[in-house]
């Protein structure tokens, strides 16, 4: 118990300071921020509506978070979630809309694979040109993301256009209705499946030998090599299941939220991904909490603009100040030897290159 | 011996390639390279940026946060006081600021560079997005200067010698941080700390002293980078208008293996893939959709990355914190 009050101590700090920050920058800006907040806490969690938003909109983050949070735990920085996740929302979409004639079941299934299999590729590529080649993923993984939104955006513009209304937008067709992913209540499905995806990945690493294996060569490569680890088939398979969170995540946007395919739809998820993945300090759970954090942020960030008349865009600058104090929180802890036993320290600096 | 052979006959395929082009249309080729220059510009700045924290064993991802918010504050300088040059100065001293931001991160809190670099990025993204401001515009960019006699030579003087003021100061910076580099005191020091900061320690550098100022003097390449977008080549901001040449730059660090003159070949190289990426959207020469051509920066620096196994050396310290005994 004192456990999980130390580890969660550190996360709500950087949030309340980024908060703090963010409250003198809009009264700096001539806004009220309690006026602000209040508003955004109302458009969060004032209504069932508003519950049913918060919840859609962390079930992307969840997903992204744990694509990120899984390559962290690798020793790997996913930074082209953003991609993958763009490249499986567009396959769920073609999926949806193209194929017709099956049960609602099967459709969707069809639809969630689909997205999470190409999500996985994309993903494996990063993987594969550091274990063969030494490029370090960092760098191909945002290239790979200029090169999945070019992709979206020709298919979309292009061979995939909605011919409807004149075919002015740049969008795929809506998919079928039986692609839906179906909302209880407040409860959107796809939440659920974000949970259970949650508790796989926390067993995998947990309680699996290859989960293990992941969180050796994420300390330590070498040892691991040393220690009979078959390094390279490690680094690409997470890689791979990375981007396989990252896919099902876009799917499920498209299926559960947006029923189809828009290019701009889908921007910044990614990279939320990161924030949240380090504000859940690369843990299951904690990526589900922080993800209902920022998704709610993102929820009530609507009212927010409406009632306060404040730019959504403060909440970009209080999430980088959240990131930054929850990334010198390792930091602080480790100077006051706060760190608990057993908890895993982050290392992504490997050099470029250097990856024997 | 061998490389330097090599490096010859690249030199002279792309020589040939260039008379060639210029036989069949003198027009397009000089057009196309002053573009490659132009955009090749942002790119060996970053890589001068990137280079000047590795060389001395910090790696900066940050790069494309820092030419970000100098970017916008330097538009929004001239915006408000119509004076250019305050707005150069004020980009530099953005990229200072964020240098010193990553330095507190990367070398006193020791922090994970990558992660600290990312913190820059998503702030820029955030701080720019909010503060942006749709229809404000500036005057006038930095017009070109032709350099009297040179500018008169047939391709080459319109393309070198005919540029706005930015271009020229930073040719000029590659040839000062390459002197700085390997013939001062304080680069001799700067590479000892990024090659064996114990050893350099031991002889009585500060090496945390180095890779602050290293950090910094890097941030204010960015800033340069970011003042360099908006108030001479393009003439007003847009949100993301960095476009990951930040990223891009790290590439072009790498390819011209740390060093600034190589590196600024490199950029030449990336600088004339995106050159081609406007060059054929705007004649629209060939029948390709633009996000295709788009892709072409992108693909090539992963090729380039991919392509370079075993052939490159890091600084050996790059990337790790340095513990003082």
């Amino acid at each position: 118990m004192r456990r999980l009050a130390r580890s969660l101590l550190g996360p709500l700090l950087a949030v309340l300071i980024a908060l703090l920050i963010g409250a003198v920058l809009l009264s700096l800006s001539g806004f009220d921020p309690v006026q602000a907040y209040l508003a955004l806490f109302d458009g969060a969690f004032g209504s069932t509506r508003a519950w049913q938003r918060t919840l859609e909109k962390a079930t992307p983050l969840i997903f992204a978070g744990l694509a990120v949070a899984f390559g962290f735990r690798g020793g790997l920085f996913n930074i082209g979630a953003q991609g993958q996740l763009v490249l499986g929302a567009m396959t769920a979409a073609i999926i949806g809309f193209a194929v017709s004639g099956l049960p609602a079941w099967a459709h969707i299934g069809l639809a969630l694979l689909a997205g999470a299999l190409v999500g996985a590729l994309f993903g494996a590529i990063p993987g594969v040109l550091k274990v063969y080649t030494g490029a370090h993923e960092v760098i191909t993984t945002i290239m790979l993301n200029y090169v999945a939104v070019n992709l979206t955006d020709y298919l979309s513009g292009g061979p995939l256009k909605d011919p409807a209304g004149g075919g002015v937008i740049a969008r795929t067709p809506p998919i079928l209705e039986s692609a839906q992913m179906p909302v209880w209540g407040p409860l959107p499905s796809g939440f659920v499946l974000s949970v259970l995806l949650a508790a796989v990945v926390y067993v995998v690493l947990n309680a699996t030998t290859y989960g293990f294996e992941v969180r050796m060569v994420g300390q330590n490569a070498r040892a691991a090599r040393y220690a009979g680890v078959r390094v390279a088939w490690v680094v690409v398979s997470t890689m791979l299941l990375s981007g396989l969170m990252a896919g099902l995540g876009g799917a499920v946007e498209t299926l559960g939220v947006v029923h189809r395919f828009q290019p701009g739809f889908n921007v910044g998820l990614g990279f939320e991904g990161i924030t949240v993945a380090l504000l859940g300090r690369n843990h299951p759970a904690g990526v589900i909490l922080a993800a209902l954090l920022v998704g709610a942020m993102k929820a009530g960030s609507n009212q927010m603009q409406f009632a306060a008349r404040v730019p959504r865009e403060i909440l970009d600058v209080i999430m980088a100040l959240m990131l930054f104090f929850v990334a010198a929180d390792y930091i602080i802890r480790t100077l006051l030897r706060l760190r608990e036993e057993g908890e895993e320290r982050l290392v992504l600096t490997t050099g470029w290159g250097s990856y024997e | 011996m061998r490389r330097f052979s090599r490096s010859w006959v690249v030199a002279g395929v792309v020589l040939l390639g260039v008379l060639v082009a210029y036989g069949l249309s003198p027009q397009m080729t000089q057009a196309v390279l002053a573009v490659t220059l132009r955009q090749a510009i942002p790119l060996v700045l970053g890589a001068l940026c990137g280079l000047m924290g590795e060389r001395s064993g910090v790696i900066n991802i940050g790069i494309e946060g820092q030419m970000l918010l100098a970017a916008f504050l330097a538009f929004m300088t001239v915006v408000w006081t119509d004076n250019l040059w305050l707005g150069v100065a004020v980009g530099v001293l953005v990229g200072v600021v964020m240098g010193l931001m990553l330095a507190f991160m990367a070398v006193t809190l020791k922090m994970d560079q990558i992660i600290a670099g990312t913190v820059l990025n998503i702030l820029a993204i955030g701080l720019t997005g909010y503060y942006y401001q749709i229809g404000v515009s500036i005057k006038g960019k930095f017009t070109p200067i032709a350099i009297p006699v040179l500018s008169k030579i047939p391709l080459l003087g319109p393309v070198l010698f005919e540029n706005p003021p930015l271009t020229y100061i930073t040719l000029i910076l590659v040839v000062v941080i390459h002197f700085v580099l390997f013939y001062t005191p304080w680069g001799l020091r700067s590479r000892a700390v990024g090659e064996h900061p114990r050893a350099a320690d031991t002889l009585g550098i500060n090496v945390f002293l180095v890779r602050y100022v290293n950090l910094l003097i890097g941030g204010a390449l960015a800033g340069l980078a970011g003042a360099f977008l908006t108030l001479e080549a393009v003439g007003t901001f847009e949100r993301l208008m960095t476009n990951g040449r930040g990223f891009v730059a790290l590439a072009v660090m790498i390819f011209g293996r740390w060093n600034p003159i190589p590196a600024f070949l490199a950029s030449l190289l990336f600088g004339f893939a995106l050159a081609l990426q406007t060059q054929l959207q705007a004649m629209a020469v060939v029948n390709i959709p633009h996000q295709f051509i788009s892709m072409l920066p992108y693909i090539l620096t992963i090729l380039v990355l991919a392509g370079l196994r075993g052939r490159t050396r890091p600084p050996a310290a790059d990337g790790i914190p340095y513990e003082k005994e």
